[in-house]
């Protein structure tokens, strides 16, 4: 089954229009001792029936656990039935890059949506429409804060190790320098990051809140970077941005993050969403692709691609990115998303995930043995040392319950408005039980 | 259309999330949002109704034909959709613990497998999200391959000035100086000028192959050879595989590395812009330097992303290999090139091709004469096309023909809407030559007429604003 509509006679009857005999005809500009003479070694196909079940089998290899106690840059909150239907419908799904405005109205008006509701919970002027994730744009972020003096980023210690060998890999490739600003009690070192900062840095990069789940104390660090003459770009976590201070409040010149819990499935790591979001004055030097608003030969409202000299069809080796694709699928969940719990129950998911996890700390830490590790405010991520560690986490996992993140210091927990009290308590009496034994 | 901003009422909302049953904690106020967000507030049903009346001003390739050349768009098997949405796929955290994502790693090493095979290469990585991406993974290899062996010299990367634009942006990010090299008059690779630049500073040779006007190079083990003599690798950019999978494989041509976008070849849906994801697969030596995720496979290797890439890709990818297997594959490409052959043969005689000869799976029609006769361009032919409900082809690339347009079918495509096509291009040969200006205003029965982008890049508006 290969989806090829023309029957055996129409391919014979095409075959003679373009003039050969066969297939091997329309190949005959490859050298023929190339052509493969054997056929693949992979499997004979299957019908729809059998690669469903094949599929399907492996699936069933999975553990699908109900409740989800670790987060570390992806996260399990409820997605409503909506968010999952309407990215499905199949001209969405379907559509190619909008390059032709004139039939693509309504993916260049789902961006430009998406990109305002990201200004509004970032509180910057300028959204893209996305990049890979949150760590590509971390990576984007330090590209684009660079300039012919400044060519060192840093980047806190405490951010997200994926999102710093991230960006450590994109900097390798331009061969520009990262340092890494050492956390101290699981924060950022301001001291650090005073030592580190100078006439050659770029930007400091921190993540808020950060891989330990900890608040850091991001108007200092800002003020810090601003002063050494540095950008300031904050990785966020669009859930908490529903109840915490928004990155330009707190001085980032540049906002990105993992766009995955607005509506985005774990998924075993993607497709998940890069959001970056800038101030006017660096609007131009923003990658990937923004859409803008204009007006069309009628003089009516219309949505296009919009700053395209910036991009790597028109700029090549000069282009401020060599991004193409993007996640725009991923943009429209967020925006779903977004839209459908507005304001108010975006809030409510954060305020109800932060409060389940101060409650889950609170249950564990109350067990002996077990120690908060990182003391300061957090959001909905928090640190536990673990005695037997491997044990609990097989007992829990045995009760359905993927618990905390193995961690240098202990596990690394989460939990999210999906997990109830009962849930909850379940998890802290098998920990309980696993140590009082 | 309104902006969902506008159908926004005070205090509407879905009330989707449970009561909370623990007690709430203040945010400290040093960090706390003092003003909401100015998200819409809607119901249920005006959400779902604004979605699906911006659905309605969408098409996609389940809307009609999508010649969009060098974009693959093939059409999206709606089973491949049911598998990515198994919940035994979407609720798998990516740090599990191993013994409970088997299935996650049975699919990435089947799907890596079948890509080792169908292109000859030896390891193959999901890492990265699209084929831009792809190729930045690629290049790095390339760079750490010389990095390891202390070859600091060799700065360049050759690119083909027939190139995606992407291909020269990429090798900018890896830190390589580019050296563009012209096309024969054929559109293939000038040996005399690929000669002339290599030499013990080139690190690589970046090659699209069919290239970009859709002629497969014939001197392609000549070129390879060439740059592996002068100490370079050789990276395959594999955007036009779908006309040559199965039939003949990169690896065999003397490939060290490829990408491959899941999103065109395999058939993974493009969703208005993403996401994709990429294959990048390489030689032996080359596997040392794949990326992994520092979380997911501790330290040591360099990554482009989080986690694995974008794994729910990779199982429609998945799907649809296992559909066509062995047969399938190149039953796919040769019908692929078919019916880029069989449309450019209809359309020849009025809008004539850039390069009159066997094509693979895409083709490029060069409309200077036309526009020199009549005045209508490239463009206005492409908007023209919008009226007929066809997407137009890709414009005005590649930059080495003028007034191009590409066109790639793709396999799944009947006769009849290739002939009903190149009737349609037909047509509008003729109008150009009597009716020019309607032409020049086309479209006339679209959801806009031709929007004002210069204003567009003039005055930015990039979001919305309450009035």
């Amino acid at each position: 089954m290969s989806y090829v509509p023309s029957t055996a006679e129409q391919r014979q009857e095409m075959l003679r229009t373009v003039g050969v005999q066969d297939y091997r005809g329309l190949y005959r500009d490859v050298p023929q001792q190339m052509l493969l003479d054997r056929p693949l070694d992979i499997p004979e196909g299957m019908s729809e029936f059998e690669v469903t079940r094949a599929m399907t089998a492996m699936a069933a290899k999975n553990v699908v656990f109900p409740t989800v106690l670790r987060g570390a840059g992806s996260y399990d909150h409820y997605i409503p039935a909506v968010v999952k239907s309407i990215p499905a419908k199949e001209e969405f799904l379907t559509a190619y890059t909008p390059y032709q405005a004139e039939m693509s109205q309504g993916v260049l008006q789902s961006i430009f949506e998406y990109q305002t509701m990201i200004c509004e919970l970032t509180g910057m002027e300028v959204s893209n429409a996305s990049v890979y994730d949150g760590a590509t744009a971390a990576a984007e972020a330090a590209a684009m804060c660079r300039d012919r003096k400044r060519r060192v980023t840093l980047i806190s210690g405490a951010a997200n190790p994926d999102v710093i060998n991230t960006v450590r890999t994109y900097c390798y490739g331009t061969g520009d320098e990262l340092k890494v600003v050492p956390a101290k009690d699981g924060r950022t070192d301001p001291d650090a990051l005073r030592e580190l900062l100078g006439d050659g840095v770029s930007a400091f990069i921190v993540q808020q809140p950060n891989f330990y789940g900890q608040l850091e104390d991001v108007e200092a660090l800002g003020k810090l970077a601003h002063e050494a003459g540095a950008m300031y770009v904050m990785s966020c976590n669009p859930i908490s941005l529903g109840i915490l201070k928004t990155p330009r409040e707190c001085g980032a010149d540049v906002a990105v993050g993992e766009g995955q819990p607005l509506g985005m499935p774990m998924g075993f790591g993607g497709p998940y969403l890069g959001f970056m979001a800038t101030t006017e004055k660096h609007m131009r030097k923003l990658p990937g692709r923004i859409v803008g608003e204009t007006v069309d030969s009628k003089g009516e409202r219309a949505y296009v691609l919009s700053l395209q000299a910036r991009e790597q069809h028109i700029r090549r080796e000069k282009a401020s990115s060599n991004i193409c694709s993007n996640e725009a699928l991923c943009a429209l969940t967020a925006g779903v998303y977004l839209a459908t719990m507005g304001p108010g129950g975006l809030a409510e998911a954060a305020k109800q995930s932060m409060a389940k996890a101060h409650y889950l700390c609170s249950g564990l830490t109350a067990i002996e043995g077990v120690e908060l590790v990182y003391k300061g405010d957090f959001f909905h991520e928090f640190v536990t040392t673990m005695p037997r560690r491997n044990e609990v986490l097989a007992e829990l996992e045995r009760a359905g319950i993927l618990g905390g993140l193995p961690v240098e210091e202990g596990l690394l927990w989460c939990a999210t408005e999906k997990v109830g009290k009962a849930e909850l308590d379940r998890a802290i009496g098998i920990v309980k039980e696993v140590l009082a034994k | 259309m309104k902006l969902i901003f506008e159908k926004s009422v005070a205090g509407r909302h879905c009330d989707l999330l449970p009561k909370c049953d623990v007690e709430y904690v203040e945010v400290p106020a040093a960090f706390k949002r003092e003003t909401a967000p100015a998200l819409p507030e809607l119901s249920e049903v005006d959400v779902a109704r604004h979605y699906t009346e911006l659905d309605h001003r969408v098409h996609g390739v389940n809307c009609g034909f999508y010649p969009l050349g060098s974009c693959t768009m093939k059409y999206n098997p709606r089973i491949d959709e049911d598998m990515a949405a198994l919940p035994g796929f979407t609720g798998v955290h990516p740090l599990a613990p191993a013994d409970t994502v088997k299935g996650c790693r049975e699919v990435l090493d089947t799907a890596a497998k079948y890509l080792c095979e169908i292109t000859g290469m030896d390891g193959m990585t999901f890492q990265p999200a699209a084929g831009a991406h792809g190729e930045f993974t690629g290049v790095l290899l390339i760079k750490q391959y010389h990095d390891k062996r202390g070859d600091k010299k060799r700065t360049k990367i050759i690119v083909p000035d027939s190139a995606h634009g992407t291909n020269p942006a990429t090798a900018a990010m890896c830190g390589f100086e580019v050296v563009n090299i012209p096309s024969a008059p054929n559109g293939c690779v000038d040996l005399e000028a690929l000669k002339s630049v290599l030499g013990d500073d080139t690190a690589g040779l970046m090659l699209t192959n069919p290239n970009t006007v859709g002629i497969f190079d014939e001197n392609i083990l000549e070129i390879t050879r060439l740059v592996h003599e002068a100490g370079g690798l050789c990276y395959y950019d594999g955007a036009n595989l779908n006309a040559v999978m199965g039939v003949v494989r990169p690896g065999d041509m003397g490939f060290d590395c490829i990408h491959m976008n899941l999103h065109k070849t395999f058939a993974t849906p493009h969703g208005g812009g993403g996401p994709g994801a990429c294959a990048v697969g390489c030689k032996e030596f080359l596997r040392e330097f794949l990326p992994a995720s520092v979380l997911m496979q501790g330290k040591g290797r360099l990554q482009v992303r989080a986690f694995a890439g974008n794994f729910l890709v990779v199982v429609r990818a998945l799907t649809y290999l296992l559909t066509l297997g062995r047969e399938g594959v190149p039953e796919a490409a040769q019908n692929a090139v078919l019916n880029a052959n069989y449309l450019m043969q209809r359309i020849k005689g009025t809008f004539e091709p850039a390069f009159d000869r066997i094509c693979m799976h895409e083709f490029v029609l060069d409309l200077s004469e036309f526009k020199k006769e009549t005045g209508v361009s490239a463009l206005d032919v492409a908007k023209s096309l919008i009226d007929y409900g066809m997407h137009p082809p890709t414009m005005y690339f590649p930059m080495i023909v003028h007034e191009a347009l590409m066109l790639e079918p793709t396999e799944t495509e009947s006769k009849e809407t290739l002939d009903w096509a190149a009737d349609v291009f037909r047509k509008l040969y003729e109008l150009g030559k009597t009716d020019p200006q309607y032409m020049h205003d086309a479209p006339h029965h679209a959801q806009i007429g031709r929007p004002d982008e210069v204003r567009a890049a003039r005055q930015p508006i990039l979001r919305w604003q309450k009035a």
